[in-house]
């Protein structure tokens, strides 16, 4: 498995424009790829799951990815994250 | 045939087909079912019809509003393709038996309710995405037509109870003739809206989507504020005349585009426009603006889900800037709270949202906000002839104190050495009874006033222009409003600075002429009415406008005052 922490740095937390981003890419991947967030552990490929979180600025949350191309799927998801300006 | 009447929103003629923009009945009941397999194919194949819909839609958006404000719409095509969605209706359509409509709507009023109680309006705002995507998926099943703005694809009429600013950022502007709405006024958003897409509308008829039927064939009379529904050939044929003469009087106004803008007996004003976005420069050159007199920066702040950055601001700015070529932009800063809400911001429900938090009142509080406008505005300055304006101010304390952050900002910026134009004039818009008898005072310190009479008028005399009970209160002619009008031109004068209008009332033909005789110096309205505005003046001389103004200031009531200038002007 791998996971990878993050914090988010957008003031405007996480919720619709920045999930269905996130989602999209996840959906590139054959990998499971989850939101671990607040003892909740969420389908990233769930639009309504991501958005159902409501993480806000500043908090934390953990991804994590099974199968084969799962360190990509991390890889990729982090680096949408970073240049969106949504976490890091 | 029969008629309806309603407020002549903006002027035109349009003939077509309605389009009722009214939510279908998508009632059902539950039923057991036998062939299980079927029924899920049959929910599958309301699913890839709602999602290949939903891509033409977010495509259509993705051109006419750009990549970022069609997002919404790209989260609702995932909404279709969520497994934690899909997976439990399929799973219930077999385990249980039940029809798809059931399943679905089970399914999805189980995330509606968890969105719902979300202590987040953000979030509790989702759960209508759902039932969005949900109603299109029913209608669907139900087979029963969906109707919405964005799949208008011939030329129609569109019936609506009102519009909201995303039904008419997704009409599609080369088939939509014309609208009626049951509610709404002449100041209302979607008349707003309907003036500057140039397209004939009638708003407030309180019964036209119960009256008119889909695909009836229907009139709208923009000029008299007249529905014809089902017109004999002979109405039809005596409006396709009027629609003529319209085009016609139309070419004679174009003729006016490049001419200066002077009274009989040669005194000169400047008409301006009143924009929302920078698409809408092409209707204010199309009519011969000689600057914009209102830039309403809040429509790059709205119907999106964060704040705009400071180099989207700047983008916008110098788009309307460039776009005027050196001729005056005055640009409003953010003017958001009241009936226009940011979802994204969650501010809390106000009892008397009108009178509350909101406009220069919020920005000097959100400070962050408002200096990343004011920088972005600041830097976009040498690209053209840039004045600021500040709404809502309603003490010189407020007006000094944004003045200081503007100066603020904008030495941060010449000692980081960022070119900024050698002089920005900063003004404020006069809209609260407090600064507009203090005007006087207040000239001696701004570089111009800008008169909103929407809400001066809501404000002088205590009604809610909302309100429908009391819009017998909008009364711009009363001579209340004329004397707080005179008071802040005259102040304005006695000091060499100018004074503007960029409420309803600067293009109103009854108003114009007495603001002529008022010494008005900058008219500002919506772009069509411009060239109609453009022509009357030429016929008015200065002099007799000015006894006529002087007349009006005694007289009792708004009705005496329209008496008079109708007398006076032949109108």
């Amino acid at each position: 498995m791998v996971e990878q922490q993050f914090t988010v740095t957008d003031k405007a937390g996480i919720h619709a424009r920045p999930a269905a981003m996130l989602v999209s890419v996840a959906n590139k991947f054959v990998a499971d790829v989850n939101l671990d967030y607040g003892g909740k552990n969420v389908n990233l490929k769930s639009i309504l799951g991501v958005m159902s979180l409501g993480i806000g600025f500043g908090e934390t949350f953990k991804l994590n990815a099974n199968g084969a191309d799962a360190q990509d799927a991390v890889n990729e998801l982090a680096k949408t994250l970073k240049t969106e300006g949504l976490a890091e | 045939m029969s008629l309806l009447k309603g407020i002549a929103a903006s002027s035109g003629i349009a003939i077509a087909k309605a389009y009722c923009l009214v939510e279908p009945d998508l009632s059902f009941s539950k039923k057991m079912i036998e062939d299980s397999a079927t029924e899920v194919a049959r929910f599958q194949s309301a699913l890839a019809i709602s999602k290949s819909e939903l891509e033409a839609i977010r495509d259509v958006a993705e051109k006419e509003l750009g990549v970022d404000d069609a997002a919404i719409f790209n989260a609702h095509v995932l909404v279709l393709t969520d497994p934690e969605l899909i997976g439990p209706i399929e799973e219930k359509i077999k385990t249980d038996q039940v029809n798809a409509e059931f399943a679905l709507k089970e399914t999805t009023d189980m995330f509606i309710t968890m969105f719902e109680q979300m202590d987040n309006e953000y979030m509790q705002e989702r759960a209508a995405d759902i039932r969005d995507v949900t109603k299109r998926v029913l209608s669907h099943l139900l087979d029963v037509k969906m109707v919405s703005p964005s799949m208008i694809s011939e030329e129609v009429i569109v019936i609506a109870e009102d519009l909201t600013p995303s039904d008419t950022a997704q009409l599609n502007r080369q088939f939509v003739k014309g609208f009626t709405t049951d509610i709404g006024g002449r100041t209302s958003h979607s008349a707003i809206m309907a003036r500057s897409l140039e397209i004939p509308a009638v708003v407030g008829t309180q019964e036209s989507t119960k009256l008119i039927q889909d695909g009836d064939l229907v009139i709208v009379d923009g000029l008299n504020g007249e529905i014809h529904i089902n017109p004999s050939a002979e109405v039809v044929a005596d409006y396709e005349s009027k629609q003529e003469q319209f085009e016609q009087q139309k070419v004679e106004w174009a003729k006016l585009v490049n001419e200066k803008t002077m009274t009989a007996d040669g005194h000169q004003v400047e008409l301006a426009a009143n924009i929302g976005t920078p698409e809408d420069l092409v209707g204010v050159v199309n009519n011969g603006g000689e600057g914009v007199g209102l830039y309403r920066t809040e429509f790059l702040y709205m119907g999106r889900d964060k704040l705009p950055t400071e180099e989207e601001q700047f983008e916008a700015y110098k788009k309307v800037l460039q776009g005027m070529e050196g001729k005056p932009v005055v640009v409003r800063t953010l003017d958001i709270g009241g009936d226009k809400e940011l979802s994204y911001l969650q501010l809390p429900e106000e009892m008397n949202p009108f009178l509350g938090f909101r406009a220069i009142r919020l920005c000097l509080e959100e400070q962050e906000i408002f200096r990343t406008q004011l920088r972005a505005l600041l830097r976009a300055s040498t690209f053209g002839n840039l004045k600021i304006m500040f709404p809502m101010i309603a003490t010189l304390g407020e007006f000094r104190q944004a003045k200081a952050i503007l100066e603020e900002e904008k030495q941060a910026l010449l000692a980081a050495g960022t070119a900024i134009a050698d002089h920005i004039e900063v003004g404020i818009m006069v809209e609260i009874p407090s600064t507009a008898v203090q005007a006087d005072v207040f000239a001696k310190e701004v570089d111009f006033f800008s008169i909103g009479t929407n809400d001066l008028i809501q404000y002088t005399f205590a009604a809610d222009r909302m309100n429908e009970r009391v819009s017998y209160l909008y009364q711009p002619y009363n001579p209340a409003i004329l004397r707080l009008v005179k008071m802040v031109i005259d102040a304005a004068h006695k000091e060499g600075k100018w004074a503007g209008m960029c409420g309803e009332m600067a293009g109103d033909e009854i108003a114009v002429p007495l603001l002529i005789g008022l010494g008005l110096d900058e008219f500002s309205m919506s772009a069509t009415s411009i060239l109609p505005a453009r022509t009357q003046i030429k016929k008015l001389k200065k002099s007799d406008m000015v006894e006529l103004v002087n007349e009006a200031l005694q007289m009792g009531t708004a009705e005496e005052v329209v008496e008079a200038v109708k007398a006076r002007t032949g109108l």
